[in-house]
């Protein structure tokens, strides 16, 4: 054990200690610098003088973003969308993991079923058919458009799946001797076991609902209809033109726009939030999830 | 009779699941048919036939072809990076001896990776602008300011080096998981011979690791020909189309923007075709020359 208490090893573990510090905190100072832009005077942001520590300290910004109208009306959408589309994430993944998690023997045609499904992890028809049949279907500008194409996340489905084939038999078995049908067995005795699972897979399709910004642009030509991701994309094209403007020299358009650099990285801050709040969760459950997942389906 | 009747319970149960993924994959798949048609939205996956036209059409276009080196070019580093930074972050990582730091770096770094490229870019905009806390930084140490998402020679390694950091907490977790799983018999043994810690890591850590390291780089290599769309298209603009236009954005530019559906898709044709040639591939590679298996 001298090996772990020689000379280089102590020097090892120092510079080891200070490059991990290094290394994480290129993951969490720009968001403190965010926070900090966003409690900030236009005046300070503009001049270059915000940190890490808010100066001129208001919250102009969040009051802004509260009760001005689009950035609630967008939360609003995003909310309804997570609600709708997790709900009818896990409906789907339930019912389409309990008769794939049986044996070829017990639910005819099974293994076709699973090629069905795991054929669509593979090939897509990518954005522009997608785009046309859910358009021709008329969900543009409807909240269905965000929550039906994913309707059944499949990766996520075969992780449920995985975690009903490692619950022992004889719990089923019980419950058919007494006479249960399926459906009962799936809803009396499975789902109550099934809760962290459950808890996994919801996580999930909760993150890629809330961070979905894309389908927002594309399916929603009223912006009223954007949910919140969607409404902050755009707020970074006013950016974008921003960078341009600098190019052209056109220096009073790039000021005015720098001024909305507060507001921006309050509404920001602000969409992280969610995310943040189950974060803990998400870690928790992330790896259990990934591990299961990769057993072969 | 009973086993019939709870036959026909499962059946059921599939069913939702199977219509709306025959609705919503399979119909689209069906519809890349458009790539060989003009399409017309009122006769819809039943256009004219054109044969390979589109693709002709693409090819001669300067522009697309430009593309294609510029996400090859983006998603090539991308990918070396994405592999190698995770692996070292976690061999590091693995050295700690407290576990209670260990987690605290973990928590950390895997931050970025829940947030959407939205945000990030956000982010990214803020501290990356020529009056940013980058520059200002580099302005410290002497540096002249750097247009990192103004400089078309910049770009691609800024939407390299920012993907690898909002990525690389995902894979360090996977990486210190599959680490926690090295028998500490084999370094123990290792250590009775007389090996460093160093040669511990280069003999036993990293010859273990390498399924795993397989198994990601070939699950990356899928993607190969996406190289970031949610990441590019948040970040770039006209100034920088030159060098940091990638696949992805052009398609939808092209094919949502302008509606020219049957060129677009030919587009996504084209690459979904490389994709799975590049994922068939690899997966064949890491069998013959890894003897590894991923599925």
């Amino acid at each position: 054990m001298n090996l772990y208490k020689s000379k280089g090893r102590k020097i090892f573990n120092i510079v080891n200690i200070i490059l991990l510090i290094i290394i994480s905190m290129t993951c969490v100072l720009p968001f403190i610098h965010l926070l900090a832009v966003s409690f900030s005077s236009a005046t300070a942001v503009s001049a270059g003088k915000v940190g890490f520590l808010p100066i001129d300290f208001n919250v102009a910004s969040y009051e802004f973003a509260l009760t001005g109208g689009r950035f609630i009306h967008s939360m609003l959408i995003s909310f309804e969308r997570v609600i709708l589309g997790v709900g009818i994430n896990l409906v789907l993944m339930i019912l389409t993991a309990y008769p794939l998690s049986k044996t070829k023997k017990q639910v005819a045609g099974r293994n076709i079923y699973m090629v069905f499904f795991m054929i669509t992890m593979l090939v897509s028809g990518g954005m522009i058919p997608t785009y046309l049949v859910v358009t021709s279907l008329g969900l543009k500008d409807t909240i269905w458009a965000l929550v039906l194409p994913g309707a059944l996340p499949v990766y996520n489905m075969i992780v449920l799946m995985n975690f009903m084939r490692e619950l022992p038999e004889e719990m089923e078995e019980a419950a058919a001797i007494d006479g249960a049908s399926p459906i009962q067995i799936l809803v009396r005795v499975l789902l109550p076991v099934l809760k962290p699972a459950l808890a996994t897979v919801g996580l999930f399709c909760i993150v890629a609902h809330w961070n979905d910004w894309f389908s927002g642009l594309i399916y929603m030509d009223n912006i009223n209809n954007y949910p919140l991701q969607t409404y902050l994309q755009t707020l970074l094209q006013n950016f974008s033109r921003m960078i341009q403007q600098g190019r052209n020299g056109d220096m009073a358009a790039m000021m005015a726009h720098l001024n909305e650099r507060t507001g921006r990285a309050a509404q920001l801050f602000l969409g992280t939030i969610p995310v943040m709040v189950i974060y803990p969760f998400l870690q928790k459950y992330f790896t259990k999830g990934l591990v299961l997942g990769s057993v072969k389906g | 009779m009973k086993t019939l009747k709870r036959q026909w319970q499962y059946h059921a149960m599939l069913i939702p699941g199977v219509i709306l993924v025959f609705i919503f994959s399979y119909i689209p798949l069906y519809g890349l048919i458009i790539a060989f048609q003009e399409y017309n939205p009122g006769t819809g996956f039943a256009s004219p036939w054109v044969g390979l036209d589109n693709f002709t059409y693409l090819f001669s276009q300067p522009a697309f072809v430009k593309t294609i080196w510029n996400t090859l070019y983006i998603a090539c580093f991308k990918l070396i990076g994405g592999v190698v930074v995770p692996v070292i972050v976690a061999l590091l990582l693995n050295e700690l001896v407290s576990e209670k730091i260990k987690r605290i770096f973990q928590t950390l770094v895997y931050i970025p990776n829940f947030l959407s490229w939205v945000i990030m870019a956000g982010v990214l905009m803020e501290i990356l602008s020529r009056n940013g806390a980058v520059n200002q930084v580099l302005g410290m140490i002497g540096i002249e300011p750097i247009s990192f998402l103004g400089d078309s020679g910049v770009f691609p390694w800024t939407m390299i080096v920012t993907d690898i950091w909002k990525g690389f907490g995902f894979g360090t977790v996977v990486y210190l998981a599959a680490l926690s799983g090295i028998d500490p018999g084999l370094y123990e043994s290792a250590m009775m011979d007389g090996a460093k810690r160093w040669k511990q890591t280069i003999y036993i850590t990293i010859p273990l690791l390498m399924p795993t390291i397989i198994l990601m780089f070939v699950l990356s290599l899928g993607n190969v020909l996406s190289a970031g769309f949610d990441q590019i298209f948040n970040l770039y603009s006209p100034i920088v189309y030159e060098t940091g236009d990638v696949i992805d954005t052009y398609v939808y530019r092209l094919g949502i923007q302008q509606a020219q559906y049957s060129v677009g898709t030919a587009v996504g044709l084209f690459k979904s075709v490389v994709s799975c040639i590049l994922v068939g591939l690899s997966y064949f590679l890491a069998d013959k020359v890894a003897g590894y298996r991923v599925f």
